[in-house]
């Protein structure tokens, strides 16, 4: 149909064809995501069994991911990973929570502030590994020196990200809570809590990822048993296939822990 | 009955590295229980700083004010913030209770006055909704349902509709003033908006620029609601319009010089 030469449509026909041209971009650009490390892996693949690739230094995903299963039935993961995990958790929560109390703390006291943030700030560049020769002469090969050197990792992001989240608490909210008569302990769970969080979890989502830096590098230098002895001792014999699947295995856990804190986040925070 | 407000002499100096700032100076007036007061005056004058020592936010320099409880149980003053003051991390509905949860008034006296508030703000729909879903009217409206809820002596508000369209500031000046009427408490409300006052109040105090003094008192005898159109037809608030106008403008000027 034309009307002074111009094609009369039906507008909600128009839109509706639109909209699904929309739809069909975003479906493709999701496809895109994943395509991307697939990709990567047939590239690899192809390239490692053409020879282009060294096979000694790049073994073929295949073949990694048979090793992965023959050290999963032999029942290595498990025993590596657990160890690491536990680890993991232990020095996490060993960092974290010393780090939000005196984040918290500093945030809420001057006095404290003062006092405590030169101390913060010097200890802050020195990284924890670089102090595992002598962690490892007081405290020994085991558990409780990975985990000290993983708490000392997470301490610092989580205590400073804490006590910027409580001073970056915008003025207003304060005078809120004044002129509404909150008392000391309504002021800390109903504003200072609830106002510093967002930023706090952030820097516990960065203790996290330091976290997993951190016990690998601990576990190459003084261990028996771990992921990071997993890799250190299979790069050593030569075994690169096993060494593939211990980073693997870190990668998997780096996405899995931010997945799971990205929840609790969500969880947290409704109100954003 | 004495006075619900009294402020004598009332003087606030800031000092800072470049020198000090004389914002009130001599500040002195009294206002009655129950009266709708709008304080106009340029910006910068100080009519935030008079609020916030009011509302105990600040201290001030000389002079002294007196707020005349009438019950003690009663908190003496709550103030409406700007939009931004509401807390973004509590429920409408939270947030409207904000000031009896503080206090810790019994819980159903809580739910009961936070349910009567939503409800005379229109909120009760959006109870369970967090601050980011509403748009700036309906912010503003928690804000108000807030310090009504909180059944204070008496209401200070710092220019609670300046961040509004003129529509939403039409209908929220027009649901404050029902509630007002309905629970009679005493309002001292900022505004540069002649218009504003003129709608709002039983009397407008205009102030002069810094050091912030009350120069002049309009009283506005006028039953309400007001329309903003009979406002501007009718000679005799138009005069006053065109008086106040007149002031502030002196009052810019010569704070420009
Ligand atoms: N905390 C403060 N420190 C220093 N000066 C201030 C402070 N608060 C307000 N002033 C000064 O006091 C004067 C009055 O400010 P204010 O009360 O905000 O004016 P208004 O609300 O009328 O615009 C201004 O010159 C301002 O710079
Ligand atoms: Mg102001």
């Amino acid at each position: 149909m034309t009307q002074s030469g111009k094609i009369v449509q039906d507008p909600v026909r128009v839109e509706r064809a639109e909209w699904k041209r929309q739809q069909t971009k975003a479906r493709l650009q999701q496809l895109l995501t994943i395509v991307s490390p697939v990709l990567l892996l047939v590239l690899w693949e192809v390239l490692s069994r053409t020879g282009v690739m060294d096979i000694r230094f790049f073994p073929p995903p295949t073949a990694i991911l048979q090793t992965f299963w023959e050290l999963l039935v032999s029942g290595a993961i498990a025993e590596h990973v657990g160890v690491s995990l536990y680890r993991i958790a232990l020095g996490f929560l060993a960092g974290v929570i010393p780090g939000i109390i005196i984040g918290l703390m500093m945030g809420l006291f001057t006095p404290i502030r003062h006092f405590v943030s030169p101390l913060v700030m010097a200890l802050m560049p020195i990284p924890t590994l670089a102090l595992l020769p002598i962690i490892i002469i007081l405290f020994g090969i085991g558990d409780l020196s990975k985990v000290i050197t993983i708490a000392g990792s997470v301490f610092f992001p989580v205590v400073i990200n804490t006590a910027a989240g409580v001073l970056n608490i915008d003025k207003i909210y304060l005078d809120v809570a004044n002129n509404y008569g909150a008392s000391k302990s309504q002021f800390f769970f109903k504003i200072a809590l609830p106002g510093a969080l967002p930023v706090m979890l952030e820097g516990i989502q960065m203790g996290q990822a330091i976290a997993l830096l951190t016990i690998v590098a601990a576990e190459m230098m003084g261990a028996t048993s771990g992921i990071g002895y997993l890799i250190w001792t299979s790069y050593k014999a030569f075994l690169l296939q096993n060494m593939f699947v211990g980073l693997i295995m870190i990668s998997f856990f780096g996405y899995l822990f931010s997945l799971l804190l990205r929840g609790l986040q969500k969880k947290l925070l409704p109100w954003r | 009955m004495p006075p619900k407000i009294e402020i004598n002499d009332l003087t606030k100096v800031f000092v800072k590295k470049t020198g000090s700032v004389t914002a009130l100076q001599n500040i002195s007036m009294t206002i009655e229980d129950g009266e709708f007061v709008c304080l106009v005056g340029p910006s910068g004058c100080g009519k935030t700083t008079l609020l916030r020592i009011l509302a105990g936010l600040e201290k001030h320099s000389a002079g002294n004010f007196k707020i005349n409880a009438e019950q003690s149980k009663r908190p003496l003053q709550s103030m409406v913030f700007q939009e931004k003051g509401i807390l973004p991390w509590m429920t409408v509905e939270d947030n409207v209770a904000f000031g009896l949860a503080m206090r810790k008034a019994p819980k159903d006296i809580i739910a009961k006055q936070t349910a009567y508030y939503l409800e005379k703000t229109g909120l009760t729909q959006f109870a369970s909704l967090y601050p980011s879903e509403l748009s700036g009217g309906m912010k503003q409206r928690v804000s108000i349902a807030r310090a009504f809820a909180n059944d204070p002596e008496i209401l200070l508000m710092d220019e609670p509709f300046a961040a509004l369209d003129e529509q939403n500031k039409f209908i929220l000046q027009e649901e404050l003033l029902s509630i007002w009427a309905e629970t009679k408490k005493t309002v001292l409300f900022i505004t540069h908006s002649i218009d504003e006052a003129l709608m709002l109040s039983d009397r407008i105090l205009l102030m002069s620029a810094q050091p912030g003094q009350i120069i002049q008192e309009v009283r506005i005898d006028r039953p309400r609601p007001r329309k903003i159109e009979e406002i501007r037809k009718d000679p005799e608030l138009a005069a006053q319009f065109v008086d106040i106008w007149q002031h502030l403008q002196k009052e810019v000027q010569k704070s420009r010089t």
